[in-house]
């Protein structure tokens, strides 16, 4: 079926949205959610189970006690309620990734509920609402084999590992979100990227979208303006960067509309988001799949955590961002519009890291956002994944302060660094990238341009000092830019004063 | 409460992943009915005020701590598999041909 | 027939300790006793899937290298014990009485096995259950029925009528089994052998195939209370594998039963369950039942009678919370990482090979139990069943406890019948879960419960079992009360009742 895409102004003008996101955070435990296996990513297939991720029968479920801090420290940074009392309860469907053929979820007693973010997207602040964060086990992982594609249509057979079966998850879910047509991709892709973001600093996840450590649903439907009722919902599954996570909005909103306009009414279904196109296609749901017959674990009793506990779980909460940007501007000296520019481009984690590796803010600042963002869009990555480390900034500038390199160097040695060619030492060395710092050679090429350019050299004999930028371009270009520039000025006007 | 009618035992079957076929809702449809009637005599035996009871014994916050024990050996994990292929459980292809 | 198969086990653990006989000479015997005893599907006791005859004869070696090295691990070490085929035995099959499972060997052990193996006790072999332990007369295995040692035309109880029948026909003299809803007490009653079912969380679950994980318990199987209480000490105690393990200390269960076998229980406070009688009850069954509460009396005990109302709909609460709970449990046999696979014609999915072999492979009462626990499940109908027989739950815990308030122990027949004949209700699901009618209320409640002979009723000739239950981690109480009745009793038949069952021959 060919879908009728609205164009995005289109929508916009008729339409208003209710979003939905649903991010699933894959922990950092050592451990599984309900078992010693370890958790970590990787491994040869099927050497990290044990009867209990296997579901072989007989075995049972043990609660992760340190996955349990880990959520409730999640609920707090987004200013849930943490339950004084709930349970695990069993979601039944049959899936072969899913080793038990149900998953251990909670169902309506979460561990966090009731909080919001507040995210911010040009300047503006939007208040999301958090239904819930509970916790829950991650499925194996299946390859498809045969077939054209190598996904699961048309595949002969798949091969299951359940390494990954077990690993402990957050879903954090919202409540519709209700925001102007026109901000809503941007919105949710604020949103997504500040939870990021927080749960990084929690320190309680890896928290890489690409690697799925971090995954975010999609839900979204479309009601006519004025509409006082929310419209039919899609659900857009795994989509793992920030940056599909507006493209899905957008395409969803487009599709929706396209259906709407046309008399139609959108199917409730999940849909599979396609990175190469930046669309969705229906999913595999059934009839059936939306009975999962929760009921409570059996085998777990309930999580009552002390309020002790939950008290002594805030005081190790990082600073709440919004306050910890207010003091990060005041201390960098970041002008307003500086610090949104900062604050858009996910920018000041990173900056906050190279400063503290000794970098002036300042600095920090114009690599990141000037320089690197640049790269990042270029390529189609978060600025986190430029392939520069806070690390490598910081040595980039301080061989700028030693007059090593300039400025303009400094991008080569960026290229380097971002080409694997090792580190900003060797970068420079390979390429041979350093500062002519002999004067010797200087003066040299300043009698060459001078001699070439009579009429420049008596212009700066009468005062006219800014005339030596001629000058100096000239003398940089006949050291193919490996002259420091301040250093050659002074040696201009020494030589005419 | 009402009794299961054949297409609703076949519908049970169905999200309980068992193939019955139709000698087998003949036989058991009825008998399904029979074990209802009897189980629907506890409806409103105890009221809304009466707290369910999940676990016999009550207990809380059982926990373990966050340390890796050993893990099955792939031969031993796959030991039981019906089908093994590049040391993973081979399984039926996923989706059917309705799909 | 060697005279070793007839000893206890606490009287073997003499022997061994006092260098009579061999772990190997005992291990033998009882080896022996099953070859002539057991047969088969078709014939015989069959009290046994798979008997491991080389494995426990290696253990038996090494039990007897130990003591005669000075380094015996426990009393029992050497004692030859049978298991339940619903517990996870690394290196022996475990079928649960299934097809679904056969030949699935578990890379793992079940806490309770790990310990009985750790404690020196060699393993015999696999006992008979209804399939899943889904039943009352282990007619539902798919391997065959076991047949009652006192009339093998009859049921040995369900669902661990193969662990009773193999005590009762002296082919083991222990054994495990698990009880959900009676599956250890209603057994021990039919064949005249004793069995226990401790406080939820006092034995570890970790390896038994859940059933109804909210019910089910593992407990001793055995001709002796003293036995029984010397498993359960073995057995018992904190799991931190079994998330509902209680965290107390085990013990004084053996020094109970002796205490009890003194026969003083003045000061003993009785209640007698009004509840659990009438209708339907056979009467040999209410006799020798009375009989019994008399013999308490003349031990010292005072006697009254106690009423749970709640207790008629402990089986209607049972049959909603047990097919839920297996309803789920047993999702994860599908074909796709253990057990069976069925591959039906064509280029199947996998859905369509786990309905077929999910067809193939489990028997008529598993499918019942699973599509009622289905729609007990579903949308819609979770606060009319599943919920409300979570509320009735309350109810019968707090019947328990109100009675616990003015007894020590309850008591009551174990069963309403005698075994009855194979075949008789086999395709009347009702008529075969009122069998459970009095075992039941102390599954829903968590609390243990003991069933030791009391007699042959007059109309049958078969055993009758006596009930006592206690509250919750008071088990020492079942010990007492049921030595008791066992020292008065055995005295009164002038030998144990087993001793009144006829002589087996082997299968024809």
């Amino acid at each position: 079926m060919t879908e009728v895409l609205v164009p995005f102004d289109e929508v916009i003008a008729k339409y208003d949205p209710a979003l939905g996101l649903e991010v699933h955070v894959e922990l950092n435990t050592n451990t599984k959610m309900f078992c010693g296996c370890p958790a970590v990513f990787g491994g040869e297939p099927n050497t990290q189970v044990c009867p209990t991720c296997l579901g072989l029968p007989g075995a049972m479920p043990v609660v992760n006690g340190k996955a349990v801090e880990s959520a409730i420290r999640i609920g707090l940074a987004l200013n849930c309620s943490i339950a004084e009392w709930c349970r695990f309860a069993r979601k039944n469907y049959f899936y072969p990734d899913m080793p038990k053929n149900f998953q251990t979820s909670q169902y309506d007693e979460p561990i966090a509920f009731d909080g919001w973010l507040d995210v911010e997207v040009e300047g503006e602040t939007f208040r999301v609402e958090i239904e819930r964060a509970h916790m829950e086990e991650d499925t194996g992982k299946s390859t498809h084999v045969g077939g054209a594609t190598g996904r699961i249509h048309g595949a002969d057979y798949s091969l299951v590992d359940y390494n990954r079966a077990g690993i402990p998850l957050i879903e954090i879910v919202t409540r519709p979100i209700l925001v102007p047509a026109e901000k809503a991709p941007a919105v949710a892709r604020a949103y997504v990227g500040q939870l990021r973001d927080l749960i990084l600093a929690l320190g309680v996840s890896d928290a890489r979208m690409d690697q799925g450590s971090i995954r975010a649903d999609v839900n979204l439907s479309l009601a006519p303006k004025g509409a006082d009722k929310l419209g039919t919902r899609s659900e857009t599954k795994n989509v793992n960067s920030l940056r599909s996570v507006e493209r899905a909005v957008r395409f969803e909103m487009s599709r929706h509309a396209g259906i709407l306009d046309a008399g139609g009414s959108v199917l409730q279904e999940t849909r599979h988001f396609h990175e190469d196109t930046g669309t969705t296609s229906s999913g595999r749901e059934k009839s059936d799949a939306e009975d999962y017959r929760y009921f409570p674990e059996p085998d777990l009793v309930p999580v009552a955590p002390s309020r002790e506990w939950v008290e002594e779980l805030r005081g190790t909460l990082p600073e709440n961002p919004t306050q910890k940007r207010a003091r990060l501007q005041e201390e960098y000296g970041f002008s307003d519009l500086e610090m949104r520019d900062v604050w858009a481009a996910g920018a000041l984690p990173l900056i906050e890291a190279t400063v503290a590796e000794g970098t002036a803010p300042q600095s920090a600042r114009k690599w990141w956002v000037a320089e690197l963002l640049r790269r990042a869009n270029d390529a189609g990555v978060e600025l986190a994944e430029v392939g520069v480390t806070p690390q490598q900034v910081a040595e980039v500038q301080a061989l700028v302060d030693a007059k090593t390199i300039n400025d303009k160097l400094a991008r080569q040695v960026f290229d380097g660094l971002i080409a694997g060619e090792g580190t900003a030492a060797e970068v420079i060395e390979k390429r041979g990238l350093a500062l002519v710092s002999d004067d010797g050679p200087l003066i040299a090429a300043i009698d060459d341009a001078l001699a070439a350019q009579p009429d420049i050299a008596e212009k700066i004999r009468g005062g006219n000092h800014a005339a030596a930028g001629a000058v100096i371009g000239a003398v940089m270009k006949a050291t193919r830019g490996q002259a420091d520039a301040a250093r050659v000025r002074e040696l201009i006007l020494e030589k005419l004063a | 409460m009402s009794q299961l009618t054949r297409d609703e035992v076949a519908h049970l079957a169905d999200l309980a992943r068992i193939d019955l076929d139709d000698a087998e809702l003949d036989h058991l449809a009825p008998q399904l009915n029979v074990i209802l009637e009897a189980v629907a005599s506890i409806s409103g035996v105890a009221g809304d005020d009466v707290p369910p009871t999940s676990h016999p014994i009550p207990l809380t916050n059982v926990f373990r701590e966050d340390v890796v024990r050993p893990s099955l050996s792939a031969e031993q994990a796959l030991s039981g598999a019906p089908a093994v292929e590049e040391q993973r459980f081979r399984v039926p292809r996923i989706l059917g041909d309705e799909q | 027939m060697s005279e070793l198969i007839r000893k206890t086990a606490a009287e073997l653990a003499d022997m061994l300790a006092a260098g009579e006989t061999t772990s190997v000479e005992v291990t033998q015997a009882h080896l022996d006793r099953i070859a002539a005893v057991d047969g088969d599907a078709e014939a015989g006791v069959h009290a046994f899937l798979h008997v491991d005859a080389d494995g426990a004869l290696a253990q038996a070696a090494e039990s007897d290298a130990r003591r005669a090295a000075g380094e015996s691990r426990h009393l029992l070490d050497g004692v030859p014990i049978a298991v339940k085929d619903v517990l996870a035995t690394q290196g022996l099959p475990t079928t649960c009485g299934s097809r679904i499972l056969e030949g699935w060997v578990p890379p793992y052990d079940a806490t309770v096995v790990g310990k009985i193996k750790a404690a020196g006790l060699p393993i015999l072999g696999k006992t008979n259950m209804d399939e899943f332990a889904m039943g009352s007369s282990t007619e539902h295995s798919a391997y065959g029925p076991t047949r009652n040692p006192w009339d093998q035309t009859r049921i040995p109880g369900g669902s661990g009528g193969g662990s009773a029948a193999a005590v009762a026909a002296f082919e083991a003299p222990l054994a495990l089994g698990t009880d959900t809803g009676g599956s250890i007490r209603q057994p021990g009653a039919v064949t005249g052998t004793v069995g226990v079912k401790p406080t939820y969380g006092g034995v570890s679950r970790y390896g038994l195939v859940a059933l109804a994980n909210s019910l089910d318990q593992v407990g001793p199987v055995t001709r002796t209370v003293l036995d029984s209480a010397l498993l359960h000490e073995l057995i018992g105690g904190h799991d931190p594998l079994d998330s509902t393990s209680v965290d107390v200390p085990v013990g004084g269960f053996v020094e109970a039963a002796r205490q009890g076998a003194t026969g003083d229980l003045s000061g003993l406070k009785v209640g007698v369950i009004k509840e659990l009688a009438g209708d339907g009850w056979q009467p040999g069954v209410m006799e020798r039942f009375a009989e019994t509460v008399a013999l308490l009396k003349d031990l010292g005990a005072e006697v009254t009678e106690v009423s749970c109302p709640t207790f008629v709909h402990a089986m209607a609460t049972y049959y909603l919370i047990l097919p839920a709970e297996c309803s789920s449990n047993l999702a994860k046999f599908d074909a796709m990482r253990y057990g069976l696979r069925v591959v039906p014609e064509g280029d199947p999915s996998a859905e369509a090979v786990m309905k077929a072999t999910r067809d193939a492979g489990f028997g008529d009462e598993v499918k019942r139990r699973i599509m009622i626990g289905t729609y007990a499940l579903s949308s819609g109908y979770y606060d009319a069943y599943y919920g409300q027989a979570q509320k009735v739950r309350t109810l019968i815990s707090r019947d328990f406890a109100a009675a616990f308030e003015d007894v020590d122990v309850l008591v009551s027949p174990t069963s309403p019948t005698t075994a009855f004949p194979l075949g008789d209700k086999l395709d009347d699901p009702l008529a075969m879960y009122l069998q459970d009618l009095a075992t039941i209320p102390a599954n829903l409640a968590g609390v243990p419960g003991i069933s030791v002979p009391a007699g042959l009723a007059d109309e049958d000739g078969l055993p009758v079992g006596f009930q006592v239950l206690a509250p919750a981690l008071a088990d020492d109480r079942l010990y007492r009360v049921g030595a008791a009745v066992e020292a008065a009793l055995t005295s009164r038949w002038g030998g144990p009742i087993l001793a009144q069952a006829p002589t087996l021959e082997g299968p024809r």
